[in-house]
């Protein structure tokens, strides 16, 4: 019995496959909300490599809040490549365990962003609050529905949008912040991501307008039919980049920087930007940008760096602990 | 079968004798006003989730809930959960054993700080427990730099579900053990040892017939713990779909993605493998109830 026990224990501790054969597979850590988008992707890219090479290869994925995807990396989660919605999530790993360069950004085109998306209105069917514009969405009576700027990219983009829009009209900083105050007086709950704020806004029927990303909006019409909501989108926002990156230290380890680096770059290509059309997420590279043009509403759109410097300025200013988004919520 | 009659007729006795005690009996009213409000906080907070997952897990028909179960990801998810109980109990049935063996039978210092550390993991909170691997074995830990450059991957891998799975799992079977064992006293031992047993005789036929049923108890509580596992798990995962993803991982991600039916699906897995525990649990009770009975007759 006792000798039973431990040769069975033997064999499956050898049996366990602690390395997975070099090269032939890669893991993608991603955001929470991007399966959908890679599921397809990873498919194309897999035909597009066999096709290519003649290897069949395997795409692994790792989704989670980015925030928390980017610490597990950097704790030795062997991501060949991180895929995110901020760049501030893959800059830690540069500023944490130096897996990466500094310059990675200005290793693949258009700043290592081929996909991006922007935060946008949804709205009940028939637009009964009349809401058109950034401005409507501080009157008195109106209930707004953002996720938590703390907790969530989606609620940071939506917060830094609404900023921006008081900025670019000519207002100073006392203006945006008496803007944001007003706006967030008008969010009834924080939810910790952008899927929640959905959630309340789409199931549980609370607020008036939904702010989340362009891709989120479209999904939602898919999923429960165009008749019951409608898109506002407003005349100004911000440009929330989507960038992606090859983890060096990964790659050179497991080998597997050609797979890693043909795979980010069919992120650029045709095949690689339709699919992101077809998941709503806004294709970034020009050649190809003309005919979506039916799908994507041309629209004034800002980055956070026009505005805010930096990433890691916006963060500190607004998003850090006593920063102008505690001041203007907890009042 | 007539002992355990001769054994319910004192119990009936017993009880007579109990009910006519002013002490213990109460006014019909506070009896069932008692009665009532337990059986709504039990339908409340136990019976209505449970049959709240299975109707929700076959909301969408059985099609999509057996679609869900032969999902290759949810294949993998529960495969994982296997290799990580099957890896963590047998381990821990033999430490629990021998843990239980030289805290009941043996005197020696530093015995009081062996039975703190046994307990340890129930003190910790399970996230606590996940981290501490991370923080071990994480590249940015202490032994992160060797395990890089030596090609092992412990966290983020399978190694880390089980290690984890291990710590959490730790003390039930030892717990189980120490009570009864310390109650049994050491007479039976040595008087097999007296007429020359071995040492494995004597943990054959003296030791382990005594214990059994106490240790079965201790591995199917264990085993309920190794599968339903979250937060520890949930740290050193890495959450790679169809690879260091276990069962109650794959049903946090499911329900995330508002894939709520394949949620459910994969969570009445696990709440039948709870079922089947309890029945278990309950065979085994009532076999060493019946034992005890008989051996008292004797």
């Amino acid at each position: 019995m006792f000798k039973y026990l431990i040769s069975l224990t033997v064999a499956l501790l050898g049996a366990v496959p602690i390395t997975v054969s070099a090269e032939t597979s890669i893991l993608n850590v991603s955001y929470d909300v991007s399966r959908e988008y890679y599921k397809d992707l990873n498919a194309a890219f897999i035909t597009y490599w066999k096709e290519k090479t003649g290897e069949t290869i395997t795409v692994n994925q790792s989704h989670g809040g980015s925030t928390k995807q980017a610490r597990s990396v950097v704790d030795g989660l062997q991501a060949d490549v991180i895929t995110m919605n901020r760049s501030p999530d893959i800059d830690i790993l540069h500023e944490k365990a130096k897996l990466i360069p500094k310059d990675w950004q200005g290793r693949l085109p258009n700043n290592s962003v081929p996909t991006a998306s922007t935060p946008v209105f949804l709205v009940r069917k028939g637009n009964p609050k009349q809401i058109k514009d950034w401005d409507d969405l501080v009157k008195p009576n109106v209930s707004v529905v953002i996720p938590n700027p703390k907790t969530s990219g989606n609620g940071k983009y939506s917060y830094l949008a609404a900023w921006g829009y008081v900025v670019r009209k000519g207002g100073d900083e006392a203006k945006a912040k008496d803007f944001v105050t007003k706006l967030f007086k008008n969010v009834p709950v924080l939810d910790t991501g952008g899927r929640g704020a959905t959630t309340t806004f789409v199931q549980r029927d609370i607020g008036d307008v939904l702010i989340t990303f362009e891709s989120e909006v479209f999904l939602i019409q898919k999923e429960l039919g165009s008749d019951k909501f409608e898109i506002v989108y407003p005349s100004v926002s911000i440009l929330a980049e989507n960038p992606v990156a090859l983890v060096d230290k990964v790659v050179d380890k497991r080998k597997s920087r050609a797979l890693a680096q043909a795979y980010l770059e069919f992120h650029f290509s045709e095949k690689g930007q339709q699919i992101a059309a077809q998941h709503y997420l806004r294709p970034q590279v020009s050649a190809t940008q003309d005919q979506f043009v039916r799908v994507f509403k041309p629209l004034e759109l800002f980055r956070v760096e026009s505005i805010f410097g930096s990433w890691s300025k916006a963060e500190k200013t607004h998003f850090s602990d006593g920063g102008v988004f505690d001041q203007i919520y907890t009042r | 079968m007539s002992a355990t009659n001769t054994h319910l007729s004192q119990y009936q006795k017993y009880n007579q004798r109990v009910s006519r005690n002013r002490a213990t009996s109460e006014v019909a009213w506070v009896r069932y006003t008692l009665i009532a409000a337990t059986l709504l906080f039990l339908s409340l907070f136990l019976f209505v989730p449970l049959a709240t997952v299975f109707t929700e897990a076959f909301r969408k028909g059985a099609g999509t809930y057996f679609a869900a179960l032969s999902d290759p990801d949810a294949l993998s998810a529960i495969k994982l959960t296997l290799i990580a109980a099957v890896i963590a109990v047998p381990l821990n049935l033999v430490f629990g054993v021998a843990a239980a063996w030289a805290i009941a039978k043996f005197e020696f210092k530093g015995k009081s700080l062996l039975i703190t550390l046994i307990d340890l993991p129930f003190a910790v909170s399970p996230v606590i427990a996940g981290l501490i691997y991370v923080l071990i074995f994480g590249m940015q830990g202490w032994f992160g730099e060797w395990l890089t450059d030596h090609d092992f991957k412990i966290i983020f891998a399978i190694p880390g579900i089980v290690l984890a799975t291990i710590f959490v799992t730790f003390p039930f079977v030892a717990r189980e053990l120490i009570p009864l064992m310390q109650a049994q006293g050491k007479e039976e031992e040595e008087a097999a040892l007296v007429l020359g047993a071995s040492g494995w005789q004597m943990f054959w036929r003296v030791t382990l017939p005594n214990i059994k049923w106490g240790l079965l108890y201790g591995v199917i509580l264990c085993n309920a713990r190794a599968m339903g596992e979250f937060g520890a798990v949930s740290v050193v995962s890495g959450h790679i779909r169809g690879l260091t993803n276990t069962m109650p991982l794959h049903v946090e991600i499911l329900y995330n993605e508002y894939n709520y039916a394949a949620a459910f699906a994969v969570a009445s897995l696990l709440a039948l493998l709870a079922l089947l525990t309890l029945a278990l649990k309950t065979y085994v009770e009532w076999q060493s109830a019946k034992d005890a009975i008989e051996i008292e007759q004797e």
